[in-house]
């Protein structure tokens, strides 16, 4: 009997010295990957900012003001780059607002029996599911001739108005922003249906119940109550749309000029990338480098403020 | 005598203007949503129309044609594609659900809102920014090592870059969800918390695991613009991994973009083999996590 008890506590005993230090150990392994995938977003920086170093010694920020990219003489500026990333993101972003957020709403009212509405949720996730190279083969047979001929059109009639002052020449900044609606409406919807789900319903009882038509219970309470959602859902499609590469850059016409008609080609940083960076050498690996650390930075700076509001939304 | 009750004031009157704005709102938010997913449906039967009109069985085990010639395929993007995929897959997988573990299973809360919160800025990180950046890592090294240069590693490389943070969060959910009565009926048995997390909770949200990485993986094999530049394209049969590698998705771009009547419907055919392969898995995953829940 004493030498079994003996013999148990031991066991314990020599389990736990084993047990513990390899608890330990997993959890330190646990932990060093995590802080790994934080640090990641650090390595991507800095790996960028040292592949870019060469041509941020040489051009400074003038490089984000300078609009010629000529690899022959090594003189690089994406100032028509950023204005066209902005330019064709905010296009995007103008068409896909609306839509998403009315969307969002028929998708989070009763207007529809739930099955309905369940079946329509997951069909706009689908929608961001499909390769945006997909769009982009889509957009080029099928997008641009029908926007050929409306551009056409609106030169005609409209050429005086410095949005349709060139004619259309196929790709442009407007299939572009179009295509970029397109690929951000899903993130609006899903975001901002979220947000609008997670009103308490006690407020559209209390709206209702003082004789509020439904329509004003939405503009006059549930739309305030989840504005701050909706705002991060904006903002994380404006970083996805900053950041989309393949279907604008079979779009857009990757013209180096700033032109203010929608009709005209433009061009942006990630199509700029994608459509030089297997073939750059030297300095302009380098200038390349620099204007994705330029992308890098705008996209960072958009996603960190959209996590920012949803954190403080969540927190209240 | 005659009642002064106010008949209609409870009903609402059919041509107030409260009610017509009602009315039209409500008009305004069906049109809303038939736009949303005009694209879906425009995009959807153009590609399948397109793409079936295209599709024959040697796309599956033949080499991309020269120009202006008949037949061929793209067996070789296939393949390619899911070589790096796969690599992809061997990389952010364990990585992002070890990650994830600690953020649910041992964190304090201070770091893991960090992590988190890193973890979600860097889904937001450009899919390209993902391809300049294992340009760096891998393209660079493996010349400076005279291993070569464009290859199916740094493709991988990119793409797990992508699917890590997808993985993680999903992780992150499913093991949010595994109650805590299991765990603590585990140590409760006297288990070692890696006798807890290996053996009852990661099992208890290998579905939910699983569904997420499918995901990822769905997401991954359509991605195009980190490849361009890493693994580049090759028109052979991948037979190193160490050289430039084809994919589905590059292929659709450069045959898209070709004067080529013959590319360009091989170009079709692709997207609708990629969508296919994302759509199947993306309604797979959904009903699958349907089911359990």
């Amino acid at each position: 009997m004493a030498t079994n008890s003996q013999n148990l506590s031991s066991a314990i005993k020599n389990r736990s010295d084993i047990g513990k230090s390899l608890d330990r150990g997993f959890i330190w392994l646990t932990r060093i990957f995590a802080l790994a995938v934080a640090a990641t977003l650090l390595w991507i920086a800095i790996q960028v900012a040292i592949g870019a170093w060469p041509a941020i010694q040489k051009f400074g920020l003038s490089f984000l003001a300078n609009s010629t990219w000529n690899p022959v003489k090594d003189e690089y500026g994406v100032l028509p780059q950023v204005y066209g990333t902005i330019i064709s993101s905010l296009i995007g972003l103008l068409i896909a607002v609306p839509i998403g957020v009315g969307t969002a709403i028929l998708l989070s009212e009763n207007f529809l029996p739930a099955k309905v509405r369940l079946v329509l949720v997951f069909l706009v996730e689908l929608l961001a599911a499909i390769p945006s190279v997909v769009y982009g083969v889509w957009g080029i047979f099928v997008l641009i001739p029908i926007l050929n001929n409306i551009g056409r059109w609106l030169n005609t009639y409209f050429g005086w108005f410095p949005l349709f002052s060139t004619p259309p020449t196929g790709p442009g900044m407007l299939p572009a922003g179009i295509i970029l609606a397109i690929m951000t409406l899903p993130i609006i919807t899903a975001i901002s249906r979220d947000a609008l789900i997670s009103v308490p319903s006690s407020l559209r009882q209390a709206s209702i119940g003082l004789g509020a038509t439904r329509w004003e219970t939405i503009f006059q309470v549930l739309i305030p109550a989840a504005f701050s959602g909706i705002v991060s859902a904006v903002m994380l499609a404006l970083g996805r749309a900053m950041g989309e590469t393949m279907a604008v850059t079979m779009l857009i016409g990757n013209s180096n000029k700033i032109s203010a008609s929608l009709l005209a080609p433009a061009n942006t940083i990630s199509s700029l990338l994608a459509n030089q960076f297997a073939e750059a050498s030297g300095l302009q690996v380098a200038a390349l480098m620099y204007a994705a650390l330029v992308l890098f930075v705008l996209t960072l700076i958009v996603n960190i403020l959209a996590e920012f509001i949803v954190l403080r939304v969540k927190r209240v | 005598m005659v009642s002064h009750y106010p008949e209609r004031s409870l009903t609402s009157a059919s041509m107030s203007p409260r009610t017509l704005f009602n009315t039209t709102m409500t008009g305004v938010a069906f049109i809303c949503g038939v736009l949303a997913l005009v694209p879906l449906v425009a995009v959807l039967s153009y590609v399948i129309i397109k793409g079936f009109g295209s599709l024959n069985f040697s796309i599956f085990t033949e080499l991309p044609p020269a120009p202006l010639r008949k037949g061929g395929g793209f067996g070789n993007a296939i393949v390619g594609t899911l070589l790096m995929v796969g690599i992809a897959s061997l990389i952010s997988i364990p990585l992002g659900v070890i990650a994830a573990i600690y953020l649910t299973e041992f964190s304090s809360g201070k770091i893991a809102r960090w992590v988190r919160f890193a973890t979600n800025v860097l889904s937001g990180v450009p899919s390209i920014i993902a391809g300049v950046f294992a340009y760096g890592i891998v393209v660079l090294t493996l010349v400076r090592l005279n291993l070569g240069s464009y290859s199916a590693i740094g493709g991988g490389f990119a793409l797990a870059i992508l699917m890590l943070p997808i993985i993680v969060k999903t992780t992150d959910e499913a093991l949010q969800l595994v109650s805590n009565d299991l765990r603590q009926a585990s140590v409760g048995l006297g288990a070692t918390n890696f006798q807890t997390v290996t053996q009852v909770v990661l099992p208890a949200a290998l579905p939910a695991i699983v569904t997420g990485s499918t995901l990822a993986i769905a997401r991954a094999s359509g991605e195009t613009a980190p490849l361009l530049f890493t693994a580049l394209f090759s028109t052979f049969w991948p037979n190193s991994l160490f050289q430039p590698t084809a994919s589905l998705a590059v292929l659709v771009f450069n045959f898209a973009i070709s004067p080529f009547q013959n590319w360009q419907s091989l170009a079709w055919a692709a997207s609708l083999i990629l969508v296919l392969m994302v759509l199947i898995t993306s309604i797979f995953a959904r009903w699958a996590t349907r089911q359990k829940a």
